[in-house]
C-alpha cells in the first residue's frame, strides 16, 4: 500500500488544562474520502485547527503527537504552511469577497500577473495582472465542478449554494492540493444543492485529491465516505471503513451512553397533572444563526421540558424569540392568553422569566453590582423594591435586604452583595443570572445553556438549583447542548433539527434514537428501527 | 487606617490628586506674589457656580449611553432664547431670570427631543455627530439673530432696527440675581450663595434622578442595552430622555452662566460651551460610559479653579499671555485623555 497522504498520530491537546483531545490518530489515503462525525465540542475543529497550524493552537501550548504529509513529519507553525504543503480548506462561513467576481476571488493573493514598465522600476507588486489566464484556470476549475456560471460574475448576488463552490473553486485551483478539509459545506445547502455537491467531492476524490469531511448529516456520511472517523469528548470511538458501520450505530457512537442519574435522583416530585400550560403553534424566529423555521410545542405545567439540538439548528431561538428578543412571528398561548410576540415587557409582566444563553452580553450588567443585577428586571418590569411614593425611589435597604439573601440560598461565592459581578467566576455569575429570574418570581422559566462556560462544581449546583426551582412549582424549560444534562434533569426532551422540531423523547429513551432525531431522522424511522 | 486611605485614594483617583497638587502648589505661588488668593478663589466660586450646571449636563447622557453631549450649543440656544425674551420685555431681577427659565426648558425639552431622533439613528456615533449638530445650529441660529422680530432697541443695532446686537448686556436687567442672593464676604473671599445654592439644587435633582425607577432604567440601558431590552426597556425611550435632560440642563446652566457672566453673547458665542464642559465631567473621573453626579461637582471645581488660578499666576511668572494657551492645552488634552480611555470610571 502506497503512503497515505495524511497521517495524524496520537494527538493530545489541552486549553488551560481542560483535555480536549485524547491520543486521536487519524489516516487518510490518497483519493479518499474520509468522514469525522461527532457532536458539538467532541474535537472536531480543534484537530482540524491542529493540521492547518491555527494560532489558537500555536498559542495556547501547542499540541502532542505527530502529523506526516506523505511520510514526512510536519508541524505547521502557521495556515499559510499548510497551504504552502497543499492543504486546502473550506470553512464553514464563507471567506469570500462580495464585490470581487469569481475570478477575483479564485485566485485572490495568488493572481498571475506580466510585468510593466512600472512594476521594472518600482518591483512585483506593480505588475499588470494577466486576466485572460486568470478566467481561463478559473474556468477549468469551475468545469470541473461541473459549475456552468459565468467567471467574471461578482459573488455577491450568486445563491448560498454556489458560493460554496466558489470557495471549493479557489481550493482546487491550487496546483498542489492533494488534501481538502471541509467543514460542515452540507450545513447551508438545500437538498438538491447537497447532492450536486457529494457528486463534485466523489469527482474531485477519483482525480487524486483526498479529502475530509466533516459533517452531522449521517446521510451523507453514509452516500460517499470511504472511511469514518468518530470522536466523542476529544477521543476515537471508533474509525473504519464505511462497510462496518449502519446508520444507527455511528448515531448511537457519537452520542454515548454518558447519563447522569446523581442530579435525577434528587427530584422528588413529579408534574401530576398533563395541564398545558404554554402552547407553541408554528413560532419562526429570525434569530441570526439559530433560526426557528415554524415550531409546534406544548409545554404541561410543572415539568421539567429539556430543548436539545446541535447548534445552529435554532434550540436556542425559541426562548428567544418568546421572550421578544429576536423578531418572530405564529402564536404562543401563556395558560390560554395570547401571548404578545415581540414586546418584552408584556411578556415578563406575564409572568415568565429568562435566563439567556449569552450570559455576559445578554444576562447580566457586568459593570453593576451583584444587588442590582439581581433585583434589576423585577425593579423595571414589576415595580418591586421601589418606596412608595410618586418619584418612584429605589429602596436601597431592601435590594441589599434581598441581595444578601439571595447569595444564601443560590450559594454565589463574592465578597457581599456590592461586588461587581464581571470579577465573579462564570459559574457565580451563572447563580446570579438564576437569582435574577428567580427574584422575578416567576411561573414558567426559560433556561437556555446554564453550564457553558462554567467549572464541574458549579455545573451540578446550578442544576439542583434549576431542579429545586421547579419543586417550588415553576415550570422549566431548559435548553441545553449537553445531552446527558438534558437527560439527567428533563422530563421530556425536544429535539430541534434545520428550525424544526425532530420530536421528543423520554429522558431515558436509547443513544441511538437522540443520535438520529439530531441528524435529521423522524420520530418515525427513529421508532421503526 | 492605612487601608482606609488607600480606599479613598483609589476613589479620587491619580489624575485627580496630581490636579490637586498643582492647584495647591499654585496657590502657594499666587501667595508669593503681589495676586490676592481670596481674590483668586472668589473668582473660582463664581466660575464653579457659572459652569457647574453645564457639566452636570453631561451625567444623563452620558449614564443613557449616548456619551458625552457634545451637542450642548442646542441647549444653550434654547437658554439664550429664554434670556433674550425676558430681555425683550425689559423684566427685572427675579422675575426676569425666572422667566428665561420657563420659556428656556420648554423650548430644550422640544429642542433636545428633535435632536434625540438624530440621535438614535446613528448609534455608535453620538459623539461625533452631536458635536456637528452643535456646530451647525450655532451658525443656523446666526441667521435667527438677525431676522428675529425683536423690537427692543437695547437689543437690536441702533442702525436699520433689525437683528440682534453681537453682545448684549444683562446690568439693566438681570445681571447677578443669583449671585447677589445671600452673598456675603467672609476674610477677603466673596461667596455667592444664591449661585451655589441653585447649583446645589439642580444637582440634587439630578442626583435624585437616578435613584428613581427611570433613573435606573436609564443607567441600565446605558450599560447594557441588550440586558436592558431582555428587561424589556425600551432603548429610544432612555436615551432620548437621557438627551432631553441634558438639553434642557444646557438650557437652564445657560440662563445661571449669563446672570452670572452678566453678558449675553450671540452669534459665534456658544460654538464652544460643549468643550469645558466635557472637559470639567471628565476631570472629575467619568468617562464616556460611566458618569456620576459626584464626578461632575469635583470635576467642575477642579477644573475651573485650575483656570481661575493658573491665569493670572502664569501671567505673573512668564512674560506675555500665555494662560490662555495653558487653558486651550488643559482642556482640550483632558477630553483627549479620556476619549482614549472609554472604560476609566474609577481608575481614570
Amino acid at each position: 500500500m502506497s503512503v497515505p497522504v495524511l497521517e495524524m498520530k496520537q494527538i493530545s491537546k489541552s486549553f488551560y488544562g481542560t483535555q480536549v483531545l485524547k491520543n486521536v490518530s487519524l489516516t487518510l489515503g490518497r483519493g479518499e474520502i474520509h468522514c469525522l462525525v461527532g457532536e458539538n465540542g467532541a474535537g472536531k475543529s480543534t484537530l482540524m485547527n491542529i493540521l492547518f497550524g491555527m494560532p489558537v493552537i500555536t498559542n495556547t501550548g501547542g499540541y502532542e503527537g505527530t502529523v506526516l504529509i506523505n511520510g514526512e513529519s510536519v508541524a505547521f507553525d502557521s495556515p499559510r504552511a499548510a497551504i504552502e504543503a497543499g492543504i486546502g480548506m473550506v470553512h464553514q462561513e464563507f471567506m469570500l469577497l462580495p464585490g470581487f467576481s469569481v475570478t477575483e476571488n479564485v485566485k485572490l493573493n495568488r493572481e498571475l500577473t506580466r510585468p510593466n514598465p512600472f512594476s521594472m522600476i518600482f518591483g512585483k507588486k506593480l505588475e499588470t495582472l494577466n486576466r485572460r489566464q486568470m478566467a481561463k484556470d478559473t474556468r477549468s476549475a469551475l468545469d470541473r465542478l461541473g459549475m456552468t456560471i459565468d467567471e467574471w460574475v461578482p459573488v455577491a448576488g450568486l445563491p448560498v449554494g454556489y458560493l460554496q463552490f466558489v470557495e471549493i473553486a479557489r481550493e482546487i485551483d491550487k496546483e498542489n492540493l492533494q488534501l481538502l478539509v471541509l467543514d460542515e459545506p452540507t450545513a447551508v445547502l438545500t437538498e438538491s444543492e447537497a447532492e450536486q455537491f457529494l457528486g463534485v467531492i466523489q469527482r474531485l476524490a477519483q482525480s487524486g485529491i483526498s479529502i475530509l469531511f466533516i459533517t452531522h448529516r449521517l446521510d451523507e456520511v453514509m452516500a460517499v465516505a470511504d472511511r469514518i472517523t468518530i470522536l466523542k469528548d476529544g477521543e476515537l470511538v471508533s474509525s473504519g471503513p464505511k462497510e462496518d458501520f449502519t446508520i444507527t450505530q455511528i448515531a448511537e457512537l457519537m452520542v454515548g451512553r454518558r447519563i447522569d442519574t446523581e442530579a435525577r435522583k434528587k427530584r422528588t416530585t413529579r408534574p401530576k397533572d398533563e395541564e398545558v400550560v404554554l402552547e407553541v403553534r408554528d413560532l419562526r424566529v429570525n434569530m441570526p444563526g439559530e433560526a426557528l423555521r415554524g415550531i409546534d410545542l406544548d409545554v404541561f405545567r410543572g415539568e421539567i421540558l429539556g430543548i436539545g439540538g446541535l447548534a445552529g439548528h435554532g434550540k436556542v431561538g425559541l426562548a428567544n424569540g418568546i421572550m421578544g428578543l429576536y423578531p418572530s412571528q405564529g402564536k404562543v398561548l401563556y395558560e390560554g392568553q395570547e401571548v404578545p410576540l415581540n414586546d418584552t415587557q408584556a411578556v415578563l409582566k406575564l409572568g415568565l422569566a429568562f435566563v439567556s444563553e449569552d450570559r455576559r452580553g445578554v444576562g447580566l450588567v457586568l459593570e453593576d453590582t451583584i444587588a442590582n443585577n439581581i433585583v434589576l428586571t423585577s425593579m423595571q418590569s414589576q415595580d418591586k423594591f421601589l418606596k412608595p411614593g410618586l418619584l418612584k425611589l429605589k429602596d436601597e435597604k431592601r435590594i441589599i435586604n434581598h441581595a444578601l439573601e439571595s447569595i444564601d440560598k443560590f450559594d454565589i461565592r463574592c465578597t457581599g452583595p456590592e461586588q461587581i459581578v464581571r470579577r465573579l467566576s462564570g459559574g457565580n455569575q451563572q447563580k446570579v443570572c438564576l437569582a435574577r429570574a428567580f427574584t422575578q418570581e416567576p411561573k414558567l422559566l426559560f433556561v437556555s445553556e446554564p453550564t457553558r462556560g462554567i467549572d464541574v462544581g458549579a455545573k451540578s449546583r446550578v442544576l439542583e438549583l434549576i431542579v429545586e426551582l421547579n419543586e417550588m412549582g415553576v415550570t422549566v424549560v431548559f435548553t441545553s447542548s449537553e445531552l446527558a444534562e438534558l437527560r439527567s434533569i428533563a422530563d421530556r426532551i425536544a429535539i430541534i433539527y434545520e428550525g424544526r422540531l425532530a420530536g421528543i423523547l423520554p429522558p431515558d429513551a436509547p443513544d441511538v434514537q437522540y443520535g438520529l432525531l439530531m441528524a435529521g431522522k423522524s420520530l418515525e424511522e427513529v421508532g421503526s428501527r | 487606617m492605612k487601608e482606609r486611605l488607600v480606599a479613598i485614594y483609589h476613589g479620587f483617583g491619580l489624575p485627580r490628586l496630581i490636579i490637586a497638587g498643582f492647584l495647591l502648589l499654585l496657590l502657594i505661588i499666587a501667595a508669593g506674589t503681589e495676586l490676592s488668593v481670596p481674590g483668586l478663589l472668589s473668582d473660582a466660586l463664581v466660575r464653579i457656580g457659572q459652569n457647574g450646571i453645564y457639566v452636570l449636563a453631561m451625567v444623563p447622557s452620558i449614564q443613557a449611553g449616548v456619551g458625552l453631549n457634545f451637542g450642548l450649543p442646542v441647549g444653550v440656544i434654547c437658554g439664550i432664547v429664554g434670556v433674550l425674551v425676558a430681555m425683550e420685555f425689559t423684566l427685572l431681577g427675579f422675575k426676569g431670570f425666572l422667566v428665561a427659565i420657563l420659556l428656556a426648558v420648554p423650548l430644550a425639552i422640544g429642542a433636545g427631543y428633535l435632536y434625540s431622533l438624530l440621535i438614535n439613528r446613528v448609534a455608535g456615533q453620538e459623539m461625533m455627530v452631536g458635536t456637528y449638530v452643535g456646530f451647525s445650529v450655532v451658525a443656523g441660529m446666526c441667521i435667527f439673530w438677525l431676522m428675529a422680530p425683536f423690537k427692543n432697541p437695547a437689543l437690536i443695532w441702533p442702525v436699520g432696527g433689525q437683528g440682534l446686537r453681537v453682545t448684549l448686556t444683562l446690568a439693566d436687567t438681570f445681571a447677578g440675581v443669583l449671585n447677589n442672593f445671600l452673598a456675603f464676604e467672609i476674610f477677603g473671599l466673596k461667596v455667592p450663595t444664591g449661585l451655589l445654592l441653585f447649583y446645589g439644587l439642580i444637582a440634587f435633582i439630578v442626583w435624585l434622578f437616578f435613584r428613581t425607577k427611570a433613573g435606573v432604567a436609564m443607567e441600565v440601558v446605558g450599560r447594557n442595552p441588550r440586558f436592558a431590552a431582555a428587561s424589556g426597556l425600551s432603548l429610544n425611550k432612555y436615551r432620548t430622555l437621557g438627551i432631553i435632560m441634558s438639553t434642557v440642563l444646557a438650557a437652564i446652566g445657560y440662563t445661571v452662566y449669563a446672570q452670572s457672566f452678566g453678558f449675553v453673547q450671540l452669534y459665534n458665542g456658544p460654538l464652544m460651551t460643549a468643550f469645558p464642559a466635557v472637559a470639567g465631567v471628565l476631570i472629575g473621573g467619568a468617562s464616556t460610559r460611566e458618569a456620576k453626579v459626584r464626578h461632575a461637582i469635583l470635576g467642575v471645581v477642579l477644573f475651573q479653579t485650575l483656570l481661575t488660578v493658573a491665569m493670572p499666576v502664569t501671567n505673573q511668572l512668564i512674560e506675555g499671555n500665555i494662560s490662555e494657551i495653558a487653558r486651550v492645552v488643559v482642556s482640550n488634552g483632558m477630553i483627549l485623555y479620556a476619549l482614549t480611555r472609554a472604560t476609566g470610571g474609577e481608575q481614570a
